[in-house]
């Protein structure tokens, strides 16, 4: 049996890749794609009569399938339909990294999953808290009470937007520059830095427009968000081509931690690199990029 | 567990494997038919007759028809066939226990 390492609160997640967990031929080789996180769907991707057969093949890919560095997280049934309480069972039993907790709309949905996550760690002998909680906003009130969803547990490492079910509430569709979904996405932006999570960025469904997926992923980086969710391998190499640091934002940053780490070890708070003024807020920003860059293959130190 | 009525599990899709159970009285009759069967068929034996055997099934007929399924997926289509046979493939499933 494949015992997964404790799972890491806050990692690189540029991208996270849809699989249904009903289909072997998808999930048995899901690693090689080099995605950060792949997302084990029992939710829409698995048809009604199928959920049980869904678990079963889940319990046995978790625990079978090493899959090496890849992040493992499973997309469970919504809490008003039957099927939650036992997707939450076969996570936390199969040793999954983490769950998304599907159409979440206010603080005590993510108390009640975490409630029986907690239950399901004790029968299963699993530490408590190793299992990490995410949300999908998919209405307008998930949208306004992003804020208390996104602080709402210790367990949470991010939030995302599911742009299927939010453009149908919100009586709009897809548009190329965005607009449909601008005050959402800021909204929840907002929510998810200043409660200190990630942000993630709903599917691009049209596999035949490059350039409307460019332009999207492009988007996304400048608004902030730090991934986005994807339903096809041959998005992710964009994704993270976007998502890297340029060469001199790599230079930059190591200037700025080396330097950090000698002038507070002289006792100096305050310090200029490259005619810029450094102090402590700009090392976590700093830190960030070089673990980008690493993960890019563009930075080989050891500064982090 | 005792198979109470026939069910199925699985597709016939490649790397999947569709697994049938019924009720029977003469111990285990498995009928497999695999797109690997010269390379893999006694492993692939072994798998579903160990799988039956843990979940405690002594008296089923089974059919099996494989094609290119890995060992964690043929587990795993025996085993909701056997639970859906009893109608008991929704909920508090042994997972860690029975089911491993």
């Amino acid at each position: 049996m494949i015992r997964r390492p404790k799972p890491e609160r806050f990692r690189l997640r540029r991208t996270m890749m849809f699989m249904n967990a009903q289909k072997p031929g998808l999930i048995k080789d899901a690693y090689i794609y080099g995605c950060d996180s792949i997302m084990l769907d029992l939710e829409d991707a698995v048809a009604e009569n199928q959920k049980d057969a869904a678990r079963f093949s889940l319990y046995h890919a978790l625990t079978t399938i090493d899959y090496g560095n890849t992040e493992v997280i499973v997309r469970i049934n919504g809490l008003d339909t039957p099927h939650w309480q036992e997707d939450i069972r076969v996570c936390v039993a199969g040793g999954a990294d983490g769950i998304r907790i599907a159409k979440c709309e206010s603080a005590q949905d993510v108390h009640t999953v975490e409630a029986a996550v907690e239950a399901a760690e004790k029968e299963f002998g699993v530490e408590v808290g190793r299992t990490l909680l995410m949300a999908a906003l998919e209405s307008p009130k998930g949208i306004l009470n992003a804020y208390e969803i996104c602080s709402a547990s210790d367990r949470m490492f991010g939030v995302a937007i599911s742009g299927g079910d939010f453009r149908k509430c919100m009586q709009t569709k897809f548009s190329p520059d965005g607009v449909d979904m601008l005050a959402a996405r800021g909204q929840m932006l907002l929510a998810a830095r200043a409660a200190g999570i990630q942000c993630f960025d709903t599917v691009f469904t049209d596999l035949d427009d490059n350039e409307g997926f460019k332009a999207e992923v492009l988007q996304n980086k400048a608004m902030g968000f730090d991934g986005k969710s994807l339903i096809n391998p041959k998005q992710i190499r964009l994704v993270h081509e976007v998502f890297a640091p340029t060469e001199k934002e790599v230079k930059q940053a190591e200037a700025v931690v080396r330097a950090y780490k000698e002038q507070s070890a002289a006792g100096v708070g305050v310090f200029t690199v490259n005619g810029k003024m450094i102090d402590i807020a700009f090392i976590p920003g700093a830190e960030r990029t070089l673990r980008l860059a690493k993960a890019c293959g563009m930075y080989e130190g050891d500064l982090v | 567990m005792e198979i109470l009525k026939s069910a199925a599990a699985g597709t016939l899709e490649s790397s999947d494997a569709m697994v049938t159970v019924e009720p029977g009285e003469d111990g285990i009759q498995l009928e497999l038919s695999s797109s690997v069967m010269n390379q893999y068929g006694r492993q692939i034996k072994a798998t579903i007759l160990e799988t039956l055997e843990r979940l405690d099934v002594t008296n089923a007929h089974v059919t099996v028809v494989d094609k290119g399924a890995l060992d964690c997926t043929l587990k795993a289509r025996v085993e909701c066939a056997v639970f859906r046979s009893c109608d008991a493939s929704s909920a508090n499933i042994p997972w860690g226990g029975a089911i491993r």
